[in-house]
């Protein structure tokens, strides 16, 4: 896309992201790991923003049951991969962006190799043990992550420097051994993984530009049936 | 007695107890004791927030406090 276009598409946002801070997001990597109900709206509000390089990372494919709340689901991509469709999704929304897309889930032996080229890694995982795994691999590559979680329409959100206690603060020290949490009681409600997803993409906009009051060693706690929104330390 | 507002989220709602906004407790009481006095299993607690920040079960409330009691969260 030529320069214009560029300047046209971003035009309206430069009272509130500068040219120059445009270009920066243009020029980074930002990998998400996990393209369900958190990821699929991540790609979607990384896409529209403009980071420059997206790497794209789930194994899984569409169920029925994902309708209900993933942006990326329809019922026309029942078995469907997840990673190709957010491939898809991003490349349709904006051809600027480069997109690594792998049809893979994570552990141990590929969490490292996939996440050290990038800025920033999305947690959109579903799970908590696998979250304990990325905190390792990324204090390794030396690369932030931002954090999302849900469950019915709750949801929490946090930052994670390398080096940082991190999930250790939120889950506990035996937390990693634990692989689900009460979402697996309470499903996931749709406009929930909307707004966490909102917020995890404003902390990495925040962390990529170092700008604003981020999340670090902050759990930013919402609750939707009573409107409750907490930030709390966890130091 | 001291008051206390309390916020029990998620699958911890249902312990919630009616009178919870200006709760009535005994002064000394741990977040320990609330949770046993109102039937919430210790495990099924993952972070405790009083006034805004992460506390232990042992924390001794005050008059006038906030307290939140959060499950684990994990779902993507």
């Amino acid at each position: 896309m030529g320069t214009s276009k560029i300047e046209e598409r971003y035009d309206r946002n430069f009272d509130t992201i500068s040219h120059g801070e445009q270009k920066t997001l243009g020029g980074s990597k930002v990998v998400v790991i996990g393209l369900g109900g958190l990821g699929g709206c991540v790609c979607e509000m990384l896409a529209r923003i403009g980071i420059g390089n997206l790497t794209l990372i789930d194994g899984d494919v569409f169920e029925h049951s994902n309708l209900n709340r993933q942006l990326l689901s329809e019922e026309g991509l029942i078995g469907f991969s997840k990673a190709q469709a957010a491939k898809d999704r991003v490349n349709a929304i904006n051809s600027d962006v480069i997109v690594n897309h792998l049809a893979e889930y994570v552990d141990e032996s590929n969490l490292y190799d996939r996440i050290k080229n990038g800025d920033v890694v999305m947690d959109c995982l579903d799970s908590i043990s696998t979250r304990f795994k990325l905190q390792k691999a990324a204090k390794k590559a030396s690369i932030p992550i931002v954090s999302g979680a849900i469950a019915g329409v709750a949801g929490q959100v946090t930052v994670i420097f390398p080096g940082d206690k991190g999930y250790e603060l939120i889950y506990g020290k035996k937390g990693g051994k634990q692989s689900e949490g009460v979402e697996t009681k309470t499903g996931n409600i749709a406009y929930c993984a909307f707004l966490v997803a909102a917020l995890q993409s404003s902390e990495c906009l925040k962390v990529l530009l170092d700008r604003g009051d981020i999340l670090r060693n902050k759990l930013l706690i919402a609750e939707l049936w009573t409107n409750t929104f907490d930030i709390v330390d966890l130091l | 007695m001291i008051k206390i507002d309390l916020k029990l989220f998620v699958t911890l709602s249902k312990y919630q107890p009616e009178n919870s906004k200006g709760l009535e407790i005994a002064e000394e009481t741990t977040v320990e004791k609330l949770m046993k006095d109102l039937g919430i299993p210790s495990e099924l607690v993952k972070l405790i927030f009083i006034n805004g920040k992460m506390q232990k079960s042992k924390y001794r409330l005050k008059h006038n406090d906030r307290v939140g009691l959060f499950p684990p969260v994990g779902g993507g």
